[in-house]
């Protein structure tokens, strides 16, 4: 006979509701959980989506990623003639903020060459950029249809959209848009006709605008990549990453801190819901320690009652947990930003519940072991 | 009587609670016997230790001194372990509370089958001797009756059931009669009698309720923590069925 199951059969609806408070903490949990993973995702996709082997940035920064970086837009013609390179692409990466439709609108913007490595991999609506100007690919979370048109720079030239992705987005959830090289650097440096009148009347009206953050460069697959990037790396004006390093700066350097919050919040919730399950047994437990004590008092041992209350608690923290976890992918493409729950955190975060409701268990179970036979005799409660 | 031995054997049990100026002596140097087959009563007024016996004898308290045997085992000497008790307690006692205390969450089959899965007994097992047992106590139509939607009677006659449920040869049952009114009372001792004279069982009954006195085969008073007499008056009313049992 299973006296946990008979218990909760008998107070079901106490017990599912004390469920689904649990679960929507639970919930909480796996959220931030997604968030986290989303967070790492989104800061490699960044990097991975470039599909590239080598990264040449500006000679002593970790560009372009970790730190901003310039170089000469003629350093792709310079990369691409070097031993083992195959393809090389300059690329730009910005922000920019725009408005539409009386809201704003912020796109993480990269400038590729067509044709070159360092553009979109992968549409799910519409096709890719063919014009050299004007046309936008851009993922679908910024809420643009195809051929919708956006204002962008300065001028307020308007991009078509005319391709969609999926789940490119940035560390901090802005979506990634695509352009043409030349729009990305004339939306990266053209001022504004006040601005421009100013500059021509100082004469820098004559600097030029072919500047890019880095070039992307895809390595032969007969040639090692270290022998590559040494060879790069005897150009003193220019510092050459890997893409594990590029990886390991994004990780380790951009989103450290962010990383290391929503780890924070996420061991704090674990805490709180610790403490919560606790206090649900432990009160569950008073409820029951007339039951208890009569249980004791016609023989049980201790490990029936230990079991009562193990169970009970393990039964809570499993439902709520499923509940949670349905609950949040039934809503997950209603959160503002991406959450990325793979088998594993899932799993992890499983193993930390049930862990969790047999630690949070065993207040209540010395309190039942506590219990005297002798309370059965007194009067009836 | 004195063909049997007793199944409840107590040689001058004393228990004390506190010390020095604090200390209270709820037991002193009690002596009492319970033979198979034996109702005995245990009167006193409130504090005079009634409860206090009865919770050694359950073996749910420790004595201060003195002995205690139930159906030939020695109890409390210096090798006792709490899990012997709990085994004591399933074995060979059987307790009716003075309220019922049937577990909340069970029908009346599962509140007397629970005892007998703590034993060993298998489900189906458990399950036919107490559905068995509560048509032996006229309840067999409430089997399915969660303790709530049980009358006050009704709930203590499943209560009964389980005490007996494991053919205990003790059975202690502290002031089974308080809540009910005479009639059942007395339907309840009636009960009682026939299941002492039908299980060979020792009956301990702690009870204010004198309309019940000629149920007892013996009467113990307590005053103050000691044995005041001995009354060895007879039932003057003798179970209705027990002449029935006897001949069956």
């Amino acid at each position: 006979m299973n006296l946990a199951y008979r218990d909760i059969k008998h107070n079901l609806l106490r017990f599912v509701l004390t469920n689904f408070g649990l679960s929507l903490l639970l919930g909480v949990v796996i959220v931030i959980t997604g968030v986290y993973g989303g967070l790492v995702d989104d800061a490699l996709k960044q990097a991975r989506a470039a599909n590239a082997d080598l990264w040449v940035v500006e000679a002593g920064t970790n560009g372009p990623f970790a730190e901003s970086s310039r170089i000469p837009g003629d350093t792709r013609e310079l990369v691409s003639r070097v031993y083992g390179v195959q393809r090389a692409g300059s690329v730009t990466y910005q922000s920019v903020q725009t408005e539409l439709n009386g809201k704003p609108l912020r796109l993480y913007l990269i400038g590729y060459e067509l044709g070159r490595p360092g553009g979109p991999r992968t549409l799910i609506a519409g096709r890719d950029i063919i014009r050299s100007h004007y046309e936008m690919v851009v993922d679908r979370s910024a809420g643009l249809a195809l051929g919708q048109e956006v204002p962008l720079g300065t001028h307020g030239h308007k991009f078509t959209v005319v391709g969609l992705m999926r789940n490119e987005l940035t560390s901090s959830g802005d979506p990634v848009a695509y352009v043409t090289l030349h729009d990305a650097q004339g939306l990266q440096f053209e001022l504004a006709p006040p601005a421009a009148r100013r500059e021509v009347a100082r004469g820098g009206a004559g600097e030029t605008n072919d500047q890019i953050n880095a070039v992307i460069a895809k390595v032969s697959p007969y040639v090692q990549i270290n022998e590559v990037s040494s060879a790069l790396s005897r150009w003193k004006h220019l510092t050459t990453l890997t893409q594990e390093q590029q990886e390991n700066l994004l990780t380790k350097q951009v989103i450290e801190k962010s990383r290391r919050q929503q780890l924070l919040i996420m061991v704090l919730l674990i805490i709180v819901s610790a403490v919560i399950i606790a206090l649900i047994i432990y009160t569950l437990t008073m409820d029951k320690a007339r039951s208890i004590a009569t249980l004791k008092f016609v023989g049980a041992p201790d490990r029936t009652i230990v079991g009562l209350i193990v169970q009970q608690a393990l039964s809570m923290g499993v439902v709520s947990y499923f509940i949670g976890l349905g609950l949040v992918l039934a809503f997950q493409p209603y959160f503002p930003r991406r959450l990325v729950l793979d088998t594993d955190s899932i799993a992890v975060v499983f193993s930390v519940t049930v862990v969790m409701c047999l630690a949070a268990s065993t207040l209540g179970i010395r309190l039942a072991l506590k219990i005297d036979p002798a309370e059965a005799l007194s009067a009836a409660g | 009587m004195a063909d049997k031995a007793p199944v409840v054997r107590v040689e001058h049990l004393s228990k004390h609670f506190g010390s020095g100026s604090a200390r209270v002596d709820a037991l002193v140097d009690i002596d009492m016997e319970v033979f198979p087959g034996q109702v005995v009563g245990l009167m006193g007024p409130s504090g005079s230790g009634k409860t206090t016996l009865l919770n050694c004898i359950a073996c749910i308290m420790e004595p201060s001194s003195g002995r205690l045997t139930l159906d030939g085992e020695v109890v409390y000497d210096e090798h006792w372990l709490r899990a012997d008790l709990r085994r004591l307690r399933l074995d060979k006692v059987g307790f009716i509370f003075q309220y019922p205390n049937l577990l909340p969450f069970l029908d009346g089959t599962d509140n007397v089958a629970v005892v007998l899965n703590l034993a060993g007994y298998g489900s189906a097992a458990a399950r036919k001797r107490a559905i068995d047992l509560l048509e032996y106590l006229d309840v067999g139509d409430r089997k399915h009756a969660m303790p709530t939607q049980l009358s006050g009677g009704e709930a203590q006659r499943v209560a009964i059931a389980r005490a007996l449920a494991n053919r205990p040869r003790i059975i202690l049952a502290d002031e089974p009669t308080a809540p009910l009114d005479s009639a059942r009372a007395r339907i309840v001792m009636d009960l009682l009698r026939r299941i002492a004279a039908e299980q060979d069982a020792a009956i301990i009954v702690v009870t204010h309720d004198e309309m019940i006195l000629d149920r007892f085969d013996h009467i113990h008073r307590l005053r103050d923590g000691r044995l005041e007499r001995d009354s060895a008056a007879g039932p003057k009313h003798v179970g209705a069925s027990e002449s029935q049992i006897a001949s069956n």
